[in-house]
């Protein structure tokens, strides 16, 4: 009965998330070999007046 | 459940604003945990702030792309799409319910003793379109004469970015309070809408306006954590509908892209047809509930 129903779970496991999450972390490893994550911190630790409405 | 997740929420709420100098340095974190990306709206520059915002991120990167190019930096906002495409594909709007401060804000706005109304269904879409335009096309091309973009909806819209940063730094530095303009007016209206709106109905800016939902959105049907009908216990009594906080109709569409995964629906279904799935493995079956 329990390896039925074992079964049964595999067979409705989703392949979908994985995929996209694998894709996902290929385009990061992208980003990351081209130096963008340096960037994003460079930007995020200055303040933008005029991006919050100010100036 | 719903205790739990208000836990989660102030742990992220907390998580992504723990830097509790910022009444000393009068300014924002500096150091190096904004690499890091917030999963929920969270502006950057507000003085707490020690995670970045993809969406504030985002426009920056699109907006400066041509110079960045041009300087054979290849600064295209992939890392930040990266991140919010795995965040989308792992849990998809469950960010919305359960990680993001400023709907937790609204959460919170909305328990205020009021009348309550609901929204209009096609108000839903503008979000996409704040997405496609504000976010993405107006950054990226609509320039300067030095070829650069705006981060058109964090400067002309976000409400969370005028309540976390705007407003918190006006107040530490007074001598900024000489540049408010038109802009600011701007701003303030519209955090002043949403904070309203929220009152009488339930997480206005997530349902209508927010694109960091409406990207995470987009997973909706492949992602991996999200709620499973079991159409075999569903009686279709409806009892899933008045508590949802999106609106969403769980009984007649299981993966509409508007659920948050908040589970009230979950809770409030006595016949326990609504279980928590991942990766298409149920793994929080409710008891069927006595009547």
């Amino acid at each position: 009965m329990s390896k039925k129903r074992i079964k049964t779970e595999k067979q409705q496991i989703r392949r979908a998330p994985f995929i996209a999450i694998f894709l996902f972390f290929v385009l990061g490893a992208v980003a990351i070999s081209f130096g963008e994550p340096s960037r994003v911190l460079e930007q995020a630790t200055q303040i933008c007046l005029s991006c919050i409405g100010i100036g | 459940m719903d205790f739990i997740r208000k836990w989660v929420q102030a742990l992220f709420f907390l998580l992504t604003n723990g830097y509790w100098n910022f009444p000393v340095t009068r300014g924002i974190y500096q150091g190096p945990l904004k690499v890091i990306c917030s999963p929920g709206l969270n502006c950057y520059s507000c003085p707490a702030a020690t995670t970045f915002c993809p969406l504030g991120a985002l426009q920056q990167l699109l907006g400066g792309i041509r110079l960045a190019l041009g300087n054979g930096q290849m600064y295209m906002g992939l890392y930040v799409v990266s991140v919010m495409g795995i965040i989308g594909s792992f849990v998809g709007r469950m960010v919305c319910g359960w990680a993001c401060p400023f709907g937790l804000f609204q959460e919170l706005l909305h328990k205020i003793p009021s009348p309550k109304f609901g929204i209009w269904p096609f108000l839903r879409y503008l979000k996409y379109i704040f997405l496609l335009f504000m976010v993405i096309l107006l950054p990226l091309f609509a320039i300067d004469a030095f070829s650069m973009g705006e981060p058109w909806f964090c400067k002309y819209f976000c409400p969370a970015g005028t309540l976390e940063a705007g407003l918190p730094l006006l107040i530490m530095q007074p001598g900024l309070r000489a540049n408010l303009g038109v802009l600011f007016l701007n701003k303030i209206f519209w955090l002043l809408l949403f904070t309203g709106w929220a009152v009488v109905a339930s997480r206005p800016f997530c349902r209508t306006a927010c694109p960091l939902g409406a990207f995470y959105a987009l997973f909706s049907k492949i992602k991996l954590v999200k709620l499973r009908l079991d159409s075999d216990r569903c009686t279709n009594c409806e009892a899933c509908h008045p508590v949802c906080p999106m609106g969403v109709r769980f009984n007649e569409s299981p993966d509409d892209m508007e659920c948050i995964s908040c589970l009230a629906c979950s809770k409030a279904c006595t016949v326990g047809a609504i279980s928590l799935e991942v990766g298409g493995v149920s793994i929080a079956k409710q008891p069927v509930k006595a009547r």
